[in-house]
């Protein structure tokens, strides 16, 4: 027994990804061998294991932390808890693209097989406890993403989507990789435990700060922070729609708990270092994602800079560096998830006769046309914006506690500044729904996306009356990192 | 006497090189995928030559990772060209501008 337990690690920590890694590996042969039948079956295939693999990542028990795989692979509260929105990310992206994909006359079984790969990629960044672990989930999660962002091929705007992700996407991991290389030349390990002890009680070099820098260059450009987002308004518009909501959904999360990862797991003595990028990267991210949707019409490319502003808000919690800096991390993050996908089944639903809607002002008159939607967006537009009681107001309010408890009264008040220059473009898209001109009705809305629009709209506009369980999963997920 | 420090500069020299190749280059999508693979081509450098002076293998065994993935990316690179090829009938970098702002 100890013998094979010396060969084999240990497998239960890693449950959920081999649930999935199996399973998409069936569903891929399945879809092979039947072809184009295939494809309703391969959706509910893909379905049941992100299903699946949830309820195994919640029954993990709670205080459970262990590392697996030579200590590369760690599975803790934060963990869990970040898997667990990866995850119902991934499965709303799937609900959300059945009715797309059909009418579209490109619904193929290998969306559903990319979006179940990419969220394996994705719950090894939210596990990843050293930066090989981290590299490969952060390529798996990349290289499905840019498949999926061209998988309208005959589009020439989704290849060109899928093309301009590729380039800039492998640019930053190159970035990633080379300031992973001197992490890992000037501590002499790549575990985050190594590296912690390694960088405890010296002050850190011009190697290791050259290596911090590039790496929260590269992380930067994965939750699209400026200055690396110049990628996110053009992907978001050119991608398929469920697309584009997948993208500002599940790999937010996961880019999200990879940057929490390296700064607090690997470098929490050299404070310092990092403290000053994320602010600038947050300030940066809120400013633009506040000023530069002003003048959008498109509502994909507003809904890109509104996720810009969004990390900006997120990354003022890790700015603060504490435990509560991060709880407010993951309550917005479960928040934003909400949101999004909320936002998100509704821009799906504009549609007539087989064309999509996605200019602003073809909201115009929603009010009356389709009034639940129109109450469900204005919902969705005022949470975006802070306005109390709705999630988002919660939301800042966790992030912006943090701050002002670390000392960082500026950057909190920066972001409460750019909040309500943000809330201008949310209220204008309320303000068109409600007293412009009404046009002509869209179709029914599709079951998936009646769904998740009902879920999603539950979370944000009873969040008040219960926000307990949440929170307290933040505060557990952070409570594990310290 | 060849040390570390000649190997991280001339890692840094390409390194460098790779990024401007991206951003300076305004002829040709192909030369970005080229300029891609010096950037992780340099990334490998480090690594091996950093693995040798701390005499600790992990480094190596980072590389290979680094160049199985590097040769996924590049065939997902180039399958992605050619369905942009086929939609433009061009691969040249200003043209890849459909969408602005």
């Amino acid at each position: 027994m100890t013998a094979a337990h010396s060969v084999l690690p240990t497998l239960a920590p890693l449950l959920p990804e081999l649930i999935l890694g199996v399973g998409v590996l069936v569903l891929i042969l399945y879809g092979a061998f039947r072809g184009e039948r295939s494809v309703e079956g391969v959706n509910v295939g893909a379905l049941l294991l992100l299903v699946l693999a949830f309820f195994v990542v919640v029954a993990q028990p709670a205080g459970m932390k262990v590392t697996t795989l030579s200590g590369a692979f760690i599975s803790d509260a934060f963990s869990r808890v970040m898997k667990g929105l990866v995850l119902l990310g991934s499965a709303a992206a799937i609900l959300l693209s059945r009715d797309y994909f059909q009418r579209a006359r490109i619904d193929r079984f290998e969306f559903p097989v990319l979006i179940v790969l990419c969220t394996i990629g994705m719950m090894v960044m939210a596990s990843a406890n050293d930066l090989i672990a981290l590299y490969l989930g952060l390529e798996l999660t990349s290289l499905a993403s840019y498949v999926i962002a061209a998988f309208h091929r005959d589009d020439l705007k989704s290849t060109e989507a899928g093309l301009k992700y590729f380039v800039l996407g492998a640019l930053s991991s190159g970035m990633l990789l080379y300031g992973a290389s001197l992490v890992y030349g000037f501590t002499g390990t790549v575990s985050f435990p190594g590296i912690v002890s390694a960088l405890h009680g010296e002050t850190a070099g011009l190697g290791i700060v050259l290596g911090i820098v590039f790496v929260a260059a590269g992380v930067a450009f994965k939750m699209s922070a400026v200055p690396f987002h110049m990628w996110t308004p053009d992907v978001y518009e050119g991608s398929p729609t469920p697309v584009t909501a997948f993208f500002a959904s599940a790999p937010k999360m996961a880019a999200v708990a990879m940057t929490v990862r390296v700064f607090i797991g690997a470098f929490p003595d050299v404070t310092a270092i990092w403290q000053q990028i994320i602010i600038f990267v947050a300030i940066a991210s809120m400013a633009l994602g506040s000023f530069a949707a002003i003048g959008q019409r498109n509502i994909k490319r507003l809904m890109a800079y509104s996720s810009i502003g969004n990390i900006g808000y997120a990354l003022i919690g890790l700015a603060a560096g504490s435990e509560e800096g991060i709880r407010g991390v993951v309550i917005y993050m479960i928040i934003y998830l909400a949101m999004t996908l909320g936002a998100f089944a509704i821009i799906l639903s504009m549609r007539r006769r087989n064309e999509m809607f996605e200019t602003i002002d073809d909201l115009s008159g929603l009010s009356r046309t389709h009034p639940v939607l129109a109450f469900c967006l204005a919902a969705m537009m005022f949470s975006l914006a802070g306005i109390p009681p709705l999630a988002g107001f919660f939301a800042k309010f966790y992030v912006f506690a943090a701050a002002i408890k670390a000392g960082l009264v500026t950057l909190a008040v920066i972001g409460v500044v750019t909040s309500v220059v943000g809330a201008y473009y949310y209220l204008r898209i309320v303000k068109v729904m409600y007293f412009d001109e009404a046009r002509a009705p869209y179709e029914r809305m599709a079951p998936g996306l009646r769904i998740v629009l009902a879920i999603s709209s539950v979370v944000v506009i009873l969040f008040w009356l219960l926000p307990a369980p949440l929170v307290g999963a933040a505060g557990a997920a952070a409570k594990s990192l310290f | 006497m060849i040390g570390l420090s000649h190997y991280l500069t001339v890692a840094a020299i390409l390194f460098t090189l790779g990024v401007l190749g991206i951003f300076i280059n305004r002829k040709n999508v192909i030369v970005i995928l080229m300029s891609v693979e010096l950037i992780l081509l340099a990334v490998n450098i480090n690594l091996v030559a950093f693995s040798t002076h701390l005499n600790d293998i992990t480094g190596q065994v980072f590389a290979l990772f680094v160049l199985t993935v590097a040769a996924a990316e590049a065939a997902i690179g180039l399958a992605i060209l050619v369905v942009f090829f086929r939609n433009r009938g061009s691969i040249a970098v200003e043209d890849v501008s459909m969408m602005k702002g």
